[in-house]
């Protein structure tokens, strides 16, 4: 199965990158553009088939290596083959 | 004293802390390559500057998983001095000996330029050779060194006399929280500091404020 999983920055965590984005799109002339955040996508295969085991699976991944728990927050999302 | 400088893939400050080691010791370190499990016996464990594994994901994160880690975190909690520059402090906050992590500088660019601290912690084992106040100057080289963690943890290195070099007021290169530039854990023997002592340890370098960290090491050593 395939699962995706998002990595975001928590509020309250600077994030100059997603400032200097808002930046340049603001100078695009976009208008009413605010709070432009970055995060990461991470997509991972499994030969697991069992959605819930691989769901703790990606948890450890994401606690251990995945995501830095001090400033991210992750979201996990199973995509199970129909 | 006899060190152990830790060689990642990536590590670019690895012969240049080994030099200092060696000329503050008289002993050249073991230089231990991160895939290996063993760890020889050694005074002090240096964790160096540089890109390990390209800053991929998160600068350090991958380092502070490597076999060797493993040991490291075990004779840290023996009280074995371990000190990371630059990408060893990245490496250290990854892998949970420090707290806190090293975020993109304020100003999203790469700083390289010397940097005036001042020393806040004047203890064994790093820094008894400086006095507490002293203001030093060491360079940093660093894109991540913008150190952050939640109000309760900067609190807590205040009020425990964890935070071991800040930047001087006016001389914050990154954004850092509390002007932090190095802390220690709570035992006080790991530290973890963005500047590069190692770069300012001989007069023909351009300043030689670094080398106090070094003679501390010797010191406690012996």
């Amino acid at each position: 199965m395939k699962a995706t999983i998002k990595i975001r920055l928590k509020n309250g965590v600077l994030d100059p990158q997603g400032k200097a984005i808002e930046n340049a799109l603001t100078q695009l002339d976009f208008q009413g553009v605010d709070n432009v955040r970055q995060g990461k996508l991470i997509e991972v295969e499994l030969t697991e088939t069992d959605e819930q085991v691989a769901k703790a699976q990606l948890m450890q991944m994401c606690e251990k290596l995945l995501a830095n728990t001090v400033i991210e927050n992750y979201d996990i999302e199973i995509e199970t083959a129909s | 004293m006899k060190a152990a400088v830790i060689v990642f893939p990536g590590s670019n400050c690895d012969r240049d802390v080994a030099v200092c080691l060696e000329a503050a010791s008289g002993q050249k370190p073991y230089m231990v390559w991160h895939g290996d499990n063993a760890l020889p016996d050694c005074d002090v464990i240096v964790l160096p500057g540089g890109f390990s594994y390209g800053d991929y994901l998160r600068c350090g994160s991958m380092a502070a998983n490597s076999p060797i880690m493993a040991e490291i975190v075990k004779r840290a909690g023996q009280g074995v001095p371990v000190i990371g520059i630059c990408n060893g402090f990245q490496v250290l906050t990854e892998c949970g000996l420090l707290p806190g992590v090293l975020i993109r500088n304020k100003g999203l660019n790469f700083v390289c330029r010397d940097t005036r601290l001042i020393v806040e912690r004047a203890a064994a084992p790093f820094t008894n050779q400086y006095k507490q106040g002293n203001e030093i100057t060491i360079p940093v080289a660093h894109n991540e060194g913008n150190y952050f963690a939640d109000d309760e943890t900067l609190k807590r290195l205040e009020g425990e006399g964890q935070i071991a070099f800040r930047y001087a007021p006016d001389d914050n290169p990154n954004g850092s929280c509390l002007d932090i530039a190095g802390i220690v854990n709570q035992n006080g023997n790991v530290l973890g500091m963005m500047p590069h002592p190692e770069r300012f340890a001989e007069a023909a370098l351009g300043g030689t404020d670094g080398k106090a960290i070094f003679d501390s090491l010797v010191e406690f050593a012996s």
